[in-house]
């Protein structure tokens, strides 16, 4: 693990940290992560792209409890990955927290949090960004 | 010009272990231990929390309910001695998480338990000279005791935010001022994962010192006495020091009891006395007057003497986002899982 | 066509490198097309992650080499597509012959994954996701599928017991097959109880860790007719594509990018798929397989857990599926498996597959997909 692998995460911090996607000024679909070009308008959203906060609200479409974790997650292990609908149209995937089995559902209502996501071993680099917990 | 509080939010995490349980492991007294410290329970990070995190929450709150825009805070201080990184500031990540970046003035501040209070104060400094309209002061902490330790039963986490301005006040800061000596009755140092104290030093000498002083300085500076006020909070390593304290100072209980959160969360070091005075906020109205004085090992103490103003009542402080309701949502968890979040157990795999 | 195959043994074979296993392969290969080394005009390898894996990239180079073919300074190329890589590389390859450029082509897929502890390969899968935004908060390949199963549990009221049944078919289909990495038999309750990877599914509802390689020669028609080996047509090469992350995908219950290689190889081959009699799907998990015969368009959507019950696609059923193991029971080294599948094809169609022939096959099919369905290929055999 190199001193640099934070670099590569530094670039989408204001996704990571503030939910910041973009809006396509032609057919006003929002995206997150930002996307260089609109799916639906193409070629005519070049230069078009609007950066668009989004609240960090939405559903839950479906989900899973984790049981053989990634490399650095051990210690969270049961851990919940969920996919969420924001209500302003994109999905995501994000983990889960301050809940138990039970109290996941598919249409449970969540919002984001600010957590501590990973960290590049003990002396390295720590990656923050967005959880959902039920509202 | 009047300096004040224009907004504040707080973040206590979930997780509960209580005193109980940390005695039976230790050979200590579980049904005694409670009583003795006046600590009945602790709050207790999970594995993604940190003093980033609860700070972050605990700021973004203010903001939430404040109206101010993050491009308009200029400072962010968060004060901690329980700091992710020794080099790379806390308040760097909070800014960028409330939107502040990039233009502000950004550091963090120690000074033991009292780091969110000196964090308050140079912020109003920042405000009152007219340099900056809005400053951002957090106390927030993650601290750990030492396995066996009379520190592992209080040592908590928390954090509490504290948006400081001279417009859109919800309370007025009338006066604050310091009691700062060389006093070694706690500490850590670098490196070292656990703080060191000195036994029974850590009373006379130190706490109520330094606290006796500044609270004293603090009435005389504003010409008032215990009675003037409604409500008072004092830093809170246990339950019972700051119920002492207050009646050496001349304040009832009653005065004390809604600004104490140790016997349920413990204390939680930087945020402490930023916690007490959130929650106060939380049931203050208009006109109530509250007298604040923090303490930091090391040794100091900060007082503040503060008056609530009408704008409070605009401001939404009920559901998950109030103090209560923070303490209230609790998960117990038993010593080993508790252990296992706060990292006391050594894990496989190479140490880099 | 297809004019000839050779696989190694799938599993952890310890005693084997990244190399020998591909040249293995590939001279089996040689040997049953009934070729030279001098009659080779390419070498196509598929391959997802030997550069994590074994720190070595350049994989076509290093085959050619050591099977002695790099004095011929023999073209070679590396295809990588996720664990479709195999048929990326059958694909080039076919291209390569159909127009023209080449007459008679090698195309292997190799892999080589127990040269690391099971959490790192873990983690290694798992870039076929969005890294970004789907591993780096903690997902891992089987993580999502899990996730496409509860949905599709949500929608459609697919069981556990379903998703079973299908790994229950494959291993009973593994056990007849010797080149597979499980030979026994495996109890409904076995996958029910087996210890869970991610919520709803378990172990043994998950692809194993394997080592392995398989090779196939891939000529014109007009060659094949002067050489001894098999002659199976390849009809149809057929691919699609879909966005990266799942969450930007239209659906969670199963892959656009399979449904449309599928039909681009139905009309490529000229053919319905009434008149394709087995199948090789990919079944990393079993939730895949259910999902891979809807999308494949064989039962509706929704209908596969049922369908899988009723027996549909076990052996002697309408639409035999997974006859080899699958990648469950057969093994999955990420790079072979598309090439495994097409061996697979090849040998029933040539007739020569023992106790799991499907009667009479005429037409099968071979499923490969990437990572969690960013790609999808089709292959479509024939008898010549």
């Amino acid at each position: 693990m190199s001193g640099l692998a934070g670099v590569r995460f530094w670039r989408e911090t204001k996704s990571r940290y503030n939910l910041t996607g973009n809006r396509c000024g032609v057919c006003g679909t929002v995206f997150f992560p930002p996307r260089p070009v609109c799916t639906r308008c193409h070629r005519e959203s070049i230069g078009r792209m609007e950066e668009h906060k989004l609240k960090g609200t939405g559903e839950v479409l479906t989900w899973t409890f984790v049981h053989e974790p990634r490399p650095g997650f051990e210690i969270q292990v049961p851990y919940i990955l969920a996919m969420v609908r924001l209500d302003e149209g994109p999905a995501l995937l994000a983990q889960m927290v301050d809940c138990g089995p039970g109290e996941v559902r598919i249409g449970t209502r969540v919002h984001s949090v600010f957590r501590k996501i990973g960290e590049e071993g003990k002396s390295g680099v720590i990656y923050y960004g967005y959880k959902f917990v039920p509202d | 010009m009047v300096v004040g509080i224009v907004s504040y939010g707080a973040c206590i995490p979930r997780y509960r272990i209580s005193s109980e349980d940390i005695a039976r492991v230790w050979g200590q007294n579980p049904p005694l231990i409670g009583k003795q410290l006046g600590v009945f329970s602790k709050s207790v990070p999970s594995s993604d929390e940190d003093v980033v995190t609860l700070a972050v929450e605990a700021a973004r709150t203010a903001m939430r309910r404040s109206p101010v825009a993050g491009d308009m805070v200029n400072a962010v201080y968060v004060g901690s001695e329980s700091h992710p990184y020794a080099v790379k500031p806390t308040a760097g990540i909070v800014a960028e998480a409330i939107g502040a970046t990039p233009n502000l003035t950004a550091a963090d501040f120690e000074f033991a338990c009292k780091a969110g209070t000196a964090a308050m104060q140079s912020c109003m400094g920042l405000v009152g000279s007219g340099m900056m309209d809005y400053g951002m002061a957090i106390g927030a902490d993650t601290s750990q005791g030492a396995p066996g330790d009379a520190l592992e039963y209080s040592a908590s986490a928390g954090a509490a935010a504290i948006l400081v301005g001279k417009k859109n006040l919800i309370a007025t800061i009338e006066h604050t001022c310091s009691y700062t000596t060389d006093t070694p009755d706690f500490w850590r140092r670098e490196g070292q994962i656990y703080p060191q104290h000195g036994g029974r030093f850590t009373g006379a000498p130190a706490y109520f010192k330094h606290i006796l002083a500044c609270g004293r300085d603090l009435m005389k500076a504003v010409s008032t006495g215990p009675g003037d006020y409604k409500y008072a909070i004092f830093h809170q390593p246990n339950g019972k020091f700051p119920l002492r304290v207050a009646e050496e100072l001349g304040f009832k209980p009653e005065q004390v009891r809604p600004g104490l959160l140790a016997p349920e969360i413990g204390n939680t070091y930087s945020a402490a006395v930023p916690l007490g005075l959130a929650a106060v906020l939380d049931i203050a109205v208009p006109g109530d007057r509250i007298f604040v004085t923090a303490y930091g090992s090391g040794a100091g103490s900060d007082a503040f003497d503060i008056t609530v103003v009408e704008a409070i009542n605009s401001m939404d402080r009920t559901g998950p986002s109030a103090v209560r309701s923070m303490i209230e949502r609790k998960v117990m968890i038993d010593y080993a899982t508790y252990a296992k979040l706060r990292g006391k157990i050594t894990m496989g795999g190479a140490s880099r | 066509m297809v004019v000839g195959t050779g696989i190694t043994p799938f599993g952890e074979l310890w005693e084997h490198s990244l190399r020998d296993l591909g040249i293995r392969a590939g001279m089996e290969a040689i040997r049953d097309a009934g070729i030279t080394s001098s009659d080779i005009d390419a070498l196509f390898v598929g391959n997802m992650a030997a550069g994590r894996l074994i720190d070595q990239t350049h994989i076509g180079a290093l085959i050619a080499d050591f099977a002695g073919l790099a004095g011929r300074n023999l073209p070679t190329v590396t295809i990588e597509g996720a664990d479709a890589s195999g048929a990326a590389a059958l694909h080039h390859a076919y291209l390569s012959v159909a127009s023209g450029l080449h007459d008679c082509v090698v195309v292997g897929g190799a892999e080589k994954m127990t040269d690391l502890p099971d959490p790192e390969v873990t983690e290694i899968t798992a870039t076929a996701l969005d890294q970004q935004w789907e591993s780096f908060f903690g997902a891992t390949l089987f993580s999502m599928y899990a996730m496409m199963a509860r949905r599709h549990m949500h929608e459609f009221g697919t069981t556990r017991e379903q998703l079973a049944r299908v790994a229950v078919k494959n291993h009973r289909n593994g056990a007849l097959n010797p080149a597979a990495q499980f030979r026994r038999p495996v109890r409904p309750e076995s996958v029910l109880e087996a210890a869970e990877v991610a919520d709803p599914l378990g172990m043994l509802d998950c692809a194993p860790i394997s080592d392995g390689a398989a090779a196939v020669v891939l000529c014109s028609a007009e060659r094949a007719r002067r050489l001894p080996g098999p002659q199976v047509r390849i009809a149809a090469s057929a691919q699609a594509g879909d966005t990266l992350s799942l969450s930007s995908r239209r659906s969670l219950v199963g892959f656009d990018a399979t449904s449309v290689a599928m039909e681009r190889a139905l009309k490529l081959a000229g053919r319905s798929r009434k008149e394709v009699d087995f199948a090789e799907v990919h079944d990393v998990t079993t939730i895949s397989e259910i999902m891979a015969i809807e999308d494949l368009g064989f039962v509706k959507k929704g209908a596969g857990g049922p369908a899988t019950a009723s027996g549909m696609t076990a052996p002697g059923g309408e639409l035999p599926v997974n006859t080899s193991g699958g990648l469950k029971a057969r093994g999955h080294p990420l790079g072979a498996t598309g090439i495994a599948q097409i061996i697979e094809l090849v040998l029933q169609l040539q007739g020569k597959a023992e106790e799991r022939q499907v009667p009479e096959a005429r037409v099968g099919l071979a499923h490969n997909v990437g990572g969690c369905g960013a790609t999808a290929f089709v292959h479509i055999l024939e008898v010549a």
